[in-house]
């Protein structure tokens, strides 16, 4: 009979099919021509400015988007984890419950709320104040990936706070920290993992989407998900379209790699 | 308990080998063997189905029907191979790279019944200059939809897409091929052009355009208009037609500098199990009642001109469905780019890139 070991196979097939076997098409379709043969034409060509300005901007609006919701996050974990606990899970549950419809359906409300005369502006010109011109814009890419990924920051903060030790709290205090310090050396060195995690898990999806700045950027700036897409689907170059994925693997795979020294506590808090 | 994980852990592997085998063979027909049957791969949205039924009950030949969204994706699914459609209606440009890459067959239009009533402007078009391969479905062009509460002026000219007093009321398409080419018929080129000079002016051009523009769209482009969100569009003339029968303030233009045509026609695949039956569907399609049923359906052009003529007469006059051949003499089709096409993507990607 099977071993305990076993119960591995399942998860070694699935990991197989659908991870690796799929990683080593886009590796070979990166580094071969149209014929087949072996080739760096794609990487050299995907590493040329325009290009690279294309994935600079993809990076630095996804650095903005995982500033705001860490921004943003951080407290939102702390208020949830200091709430009583009679009101502590609808609060999570409230954090979550937009996470059950459809991401793309989310967006496209946005894509009408904003409009110009759409509710957003109704109510400010009700209010007798100027209108909001942001979508198609910058700004509105950001607002969407903040809006779609918060949650992803607040919840492994909010579990990394959970579970920790209240009593070193008490400890600092004993020693005459006041509630500031005790923060400051106490739960946030200890909290970090959570924000690593938090970090990673918005950045990698607002680093790689090509709907909302599709959608909310009025396809007006062009990111790396979208340069993708549009290689594979209307251009029909799978071969460049994979060595740019390559190079965004690479990209975050250095992400992953910065704070390493975090990453063995990484398993217990992701939820 | 070890033993229930096993368990689990079998069913787990008996659960994913029946998702890999029926992924695998996806191309189950259905159906008894002794009936004919023919499979018809679309757009989605692009046929009157009860059609489908009647063809069906009149022929005793059973329909399996799949739809695509835009010519890559079918062409991605025929090519890779494993699919085995006999029938399908792809555009102009898909339909030259069809027949360069040998995926479509010729078709005997002798043979076909209703193919003489087929428009003289539909015949040796250049995407299949002998007529060998392809029978026209619908046709269309790409024009600007504009609203008129917003635009007082005549719009007769791609011009206006540049005009300062519109900037930021002013959607495009977000399709490098439509975008490009209608730059290029505004420059006075070719939109099939392969020269770096011509689409190095056009790529100019668009990036003087950009600051003007409200954002880059497809399918959204009809919401848009409808709610009176932007000046003008360019847009494909079927949506057009969607759009000025949901808002009565916008009008639709054919630029005098000529704009793309498009057909989509019906092809046969290379190889096809069905063909006798694809025939039949072919010559059932441009019958003059059934031509005319799916057109009233679909929204977009006849290649037939009886079917035209016994349209309603908003229809017929309507310049976004039947433009009058005037407008038209400087129109183009699509060629397949083969080895220019990169070159477009170079100059979408530095437009679409600027800040």
């Amino acid at each position: 009979m099977m071993g305990r070991r076993g119960l591995m196979y399942p998860y070694h097939l699935w990991m197989l099919l659908f991870t690796v076997v799929p990683l080593g098409l886009i590796l070979y379709f990166a580094l071969t021509d149209k014929t087949g043969a072996f080739t760096l034409a794609n990487i050299r060509q995907a590493a040329q400015p325009v290009y690279l300005g294309v994935l600079w901007h993809s990076v630095w609006l996804a650095l903005l988007a995982t500033g705001v919701c860490l921004l943003l996050g951080y407290p939102m974990a702390y208020i949830l984890v200091s709430s009583p606990i009679k009101y502590r899970n609808m609060l999570v549950v409230l954090t979550v419950i937009p996470m059950w419809m459809n991401f793309l359906l989310r967006t496209y409300a946005w894509l009408t709320l904003l409009e110009r005369n759409g509710l957003i502006n109704g109510v400010l010109r009700w209010l007798g104040l100027p209108a909001l011109q942001i979508l198609y814009t910058d700004y509105a890419v950001i607002l969407g990936m903040v809006y779609n990924f918060l949650p992803f920051m607040i919840l492994p903060i909010y579990s990394v706070l959970m579970k920790m030790d209240k009593s070193l709290l008490e400890a600092a205090e004993d020693l005459g920290a006041d509630s500031f310090t005790a923060f400051r050396r106490v739960t946030l060195p200890l909290s970090l993992p959570g924000v690593y995690a938090g970090v990673l898990m918005v950045f990698m999806p607002a680093v790689t989407t090509f709907v909302i700045s599709r959608l909310l950027g009025g396809g007006q700036y062009m990111l790396i998900g979208n340069l993708i897409e549009q290689q594979f689907l209307s251009i029909g170059n799978w071969n460049f379209g994979s060595a740019v994925s390559v190079l965004m693997l690479i990209i975050i795979l250095l992400t992953m790699l910065v704070p390493g020294k975090y990453r063995e506590e990484e398993g217990g808090m992701l939820i | 308990m070890k033993k229930r994980a096993v368990f689990c852990s079998l069913i787990a592997m008996l659960l994913l080998t029946a998702l890999l085998v029926t992924g695998c063979g996806g191309s189950k027909d259905g159906g008894d063997k002794g009936k004919r049957q023919l499979k018809v791969y679309n757009w989605g949205d692009y046929i009157d189905p009860d059609v489908l039924t009647s063809f069906e009950k009149e022929t005793g030949i059973h329909v399996i029907y799949d739809t695509f969204a835009t010519n890559e994706d079918m062409y991605v699914k025929i090519k890779a191979g494993g699919s085995d459609y006999d029938l399908a209606i792809p555009s102009d440009y898909m339909i030259s790279r069809m027949i360069r890459e040998k995926l479509i067959e010729k078709i005997d239009t002798a043979r076909l019944k209703n193919y003489k009533l087929v428009g003289d402007r539909f015949r040796g078009v250049s995407f299949d200059p002998m007529d060998e391969y392809s029978v026209p479905f619908m046709w269309g062009t790409v024009g600007i939809a504009y609203n008129t509460k917003m635009v007082k002026e005549q719009v007769d000219s791609w011009s206006i897409l540049w005009d300062k007093k519109y900037a930021k009321q002013i959607f495009m398409l977000d399709s490098p091929r439509d975008s490009i080419g209608i730059t290029l018929k505004y420059l006075g080129y070719s939109l099939n052009t392969g020269s770096e000079k011509e689409l190095a002016e056009a790529g100019k051009k668009l990036l003087e355009q950009k600051p003007l523009v409200l954002a880059y769209v497809v399918d959204e482009v009809k919401d848009k208009m409808i709610a009176g969100e932007g000046a003008m569009a360019v847009v494909w003339s079927g949506d057009a037609q969607f759009i000025m029968e949901k808002n009565k303030d916008i009008a639709y233009a054919i630029p005098k500098e000529g704009t793309n045509i498009w057909i989509d026609s019906m092809v046969i695949m290379k190889g096809a199990k069905n063909k006798a039956e694809a025939m039949e569907f072919i010559d059932y399609m441009t019958r003059p009642d059934i031509a005319r049923k799916n057109v009233e359906y679909i929204g977009y052009a006849t290649p037939i001109p009886e079917v035209q003529g016994k349209l309603s007469k908003e229809v017929q006059e309507s310049l976004a469905a039947y433009p009058p051949a005037e407008l038209l003499k400087n129109a183009e089709f699509f060629n397949d780019l083969t080895d220019n096409l990169p070159k477009y993507d170079k100059v979408w990607t530095e437009v679409k890139i600027a800040q």
